[in-house]
């Protein structure tokens, strides 16, 4: 079930929330949203659900688009909406059933996928019990339950696991990434180890615009600068600036050394080289040269974080 | 438009009306009101007649029937689960007219129990049953337009206050539409009297059912829900 986005654009009043935002999603593929709060992550996802309509460009979800054919684009897409707003008077089942009914569920149909919803979840602890007795963490999976009670092709969630603790949040993501095998998964969320952990490809927004989009492997990698190593030997000298950087930044690639630590004759630089080398190796070599021990090596890569700030505050 | 759609909606509002106190308070505190009118004319003034019913319920209607719609479209915006309602594949008119049926219903149990009256003079004495069969239709239809008229109320705002005083203010206006006749020209006075609820449910009630009262109830009706589906669709503007 592929969703095909061609530039699209919402306007509140003067405020641009989406600006001209283009992207394709394919079956099988999670795709992250990542953004600043006010980035449009949810704007547009309010769109593809066809709560609202843009003001300019196109959706089309398996083919339809989302303004002609909006009830049969509807009926594939399964939406947590953002801050899970849900019936605090209703218990789980019935919520689940009314969710259900309104997706035109046949009745023994709607038995079957309650119960499978129930498990998938965990809901059976509170199933007759009211949404509004329950705790947060329980809301957010009857959220989830009630997005997947139909079984759509297209999975729309905003924030999935705000809300939730660590044990759950590692549940829902898998539950996700097993999801997003056969289905098309798109979600949002503002934290960075949760897009690694579930997202095949992400977008990364802000101002309304896409400012990267890729794997998150590949986006660390295009926004990676300089290398930096972090080195740490143990060597009987008196002045490391003297005895041992000299040293260090006569390797070719070394562009600078910076003196961290001392104790004990424990000696912790940071090495930078040029972008793209691999100095390990000749580090070591040298280690073993100068009879040094050698107590840590490693790499400092960058991170998703580091790749967000660059792109999220540029301006 | 089907069915299917408009029936789980109205199903879960009027569930929603019988699991909290709103539906068991507005029926106690109406039967409450209206037997002490009905029991004061048949004891105090030993006179047994259903007047009092048709005379004041229409009445009542004007605070009850606000306070009943008032939370329909105005909670789900304040809660955000209108946003849920509306992504499903459901259209906004049947939304609408599945909230508007549930607060329907809601009345008709309402004036369910007055049918006890009916029955404690029929005891006493003949019945005419023509005027008493008409003047619950106009109930009826009174009440259906003052839902529909709530019912928009509430699609305009998210504060259920805001809701109620709108939704009272609109019916107020249809309510006395006739009543303030003697101070308008002569030209208006006739237009003003055929907006008035009192005088197409009076025409009703006094056993004669009109096409001219039935129409005029089912397009304000009608028009009243068409403009709460088309407040609805605001947000895609």
């Amino acid at each position: 079930m592929s969703i095909i986005v061609r530039d699209l654009t919402k306007t509140y009043g003067e405020q641009k929330a989406v600006d001209n935002i283009s992207f394709d999603v394919s079956t099988g593929e999670v795709l992250g949203f990542l953004g600043p709060n006010g980035a449009g992550k949810t704007t547009t996802m309010k769109i593809l659900t066809c709560y609202m309509p843009p003001n300019t460009g196109t959706v089309e979800v398996d083919g339809m688009s989302i303004t002609e054919n909006s009830l049969q684009v509807r009926k594939k897409i399964g939406y947590l909406p953002e801050n899970n707003p849900l019936y605090h008077d209703m218990n789980v089942l019935d919520y689940l059933e009314y969710s259900a009914q309104l997706h035109g569920l046949i009745a023994s149909d709607i038995k079957n996928r309650q119960k499978e919803m129930v498990h998938v979840c965990g809901l059976e602890d509170v199933r007759h019990k009211d949404i509004g007795e329950l705790s947060k963490g329980y809301r957010q999976r009857v959220g989830l339950a009630q997005a997947m009670i139909h079984d759509p092709d297209v999975l729309i969630l905003d924030e999935p696991t705000s809300g939730l603790d660590p044990n759950q949040i590692v549940e829902i993501r898998n539950l996700i990434k097993q999801l997003g095998r056969a289905k098309t998964v798109i979600l949002s969320t503002h934290i960075l180890s949760e897009v690694q952990a579930t997202c095949d490809r992400v977008l990364i927004i802000n101002d309304g615009k896409i400012v990267a989009d890729g794997t998150p492997q590949h986006l660390q990698e295009q926004f990676h600068g300089a290398e930096s190593l972090t080195i740490e030997v143990k060597a009987a000298v008196a002045d490391p600036l003297q005895s041992i950087a000299p040293k260090l930044r006569n390797l070719s690639a070394v562009s600078g050394v910076q003196l961290l630590s001392q104790t004990d004759g424990i000696h912790r630089f940071e090495v930078s080289a040029e972008k793209g080398s691999d100095i390990r190796e000749e580090l070591f070599k040298l280690v073993v040269k100068e009879k040094w021990v050698l107590l840590e090596l490693s790499r400092k890569s960058t991170s998703l974080e580091e790749v967000f700030h660059k792109l999220t505050t540029a301006a | 438009m089907s069915l299917s759609n408009i029936l789980p909606i109205f199903k879960r509002e009027l569930r929603s009306y019988f699991n909290s106190p709103v539906a068991y308070v507005v029926i106690v505190v109406f039967l409450i009101i209206l037997g002490w009118f009905f029991q004061s004319s048949l004891f105090l003034m030993n006179v047994a007649q259903l007047r009092v019913v048709f005379e004041y319920t229409p009445l009542m209607f004007l605070f009850f029937v606000p306070a009943i719609t008032m939370r329909l479209l105005a909670e789900e915006k304040k809660t955000g689960t209108i946003e849920l309602l509306t992504t499903k594949p459901v259209q906004d008119v049947e939304i609408v007219l599945g909230k508007f049926l549930a607060a329907w219903v809601l009345l008709l149990a309402t004036l369910l129990p007055t049918l006890l009256y009916v029955i404690t003079l029929m005891s006493l004495g003949e019945m005419d049953f023509g005027p008493v069969v008409t003047g619950y239709i106009g109930l009826l239809l009174v009440g259906g337009v003052y839902v529909a008229v709530g019912l928009l109320a509430s699609s305009l705002t998210d504060n259920q206050i805001v809701a109620f005083i709108m939704g009272f203010l609109f019916v107020f206006i249809f309510f006395m539409f006739d009543k303030v006749l003697v101070f308008v020209p002569q030209g208006i006075a006739s237009t003003l009297e055929f907006l008035s609820v009192d005088y197409h449910f009076s025409n009703i009630a006094r056993g004669v059912i009109d096409s001219r009262d039935v129409i005029y109830f089912a397009s304000v009706l009608g028009f009243s829900l068409l403009l709460a589906t088309v407040s609805l669709e605001r947000r895609k503007w």
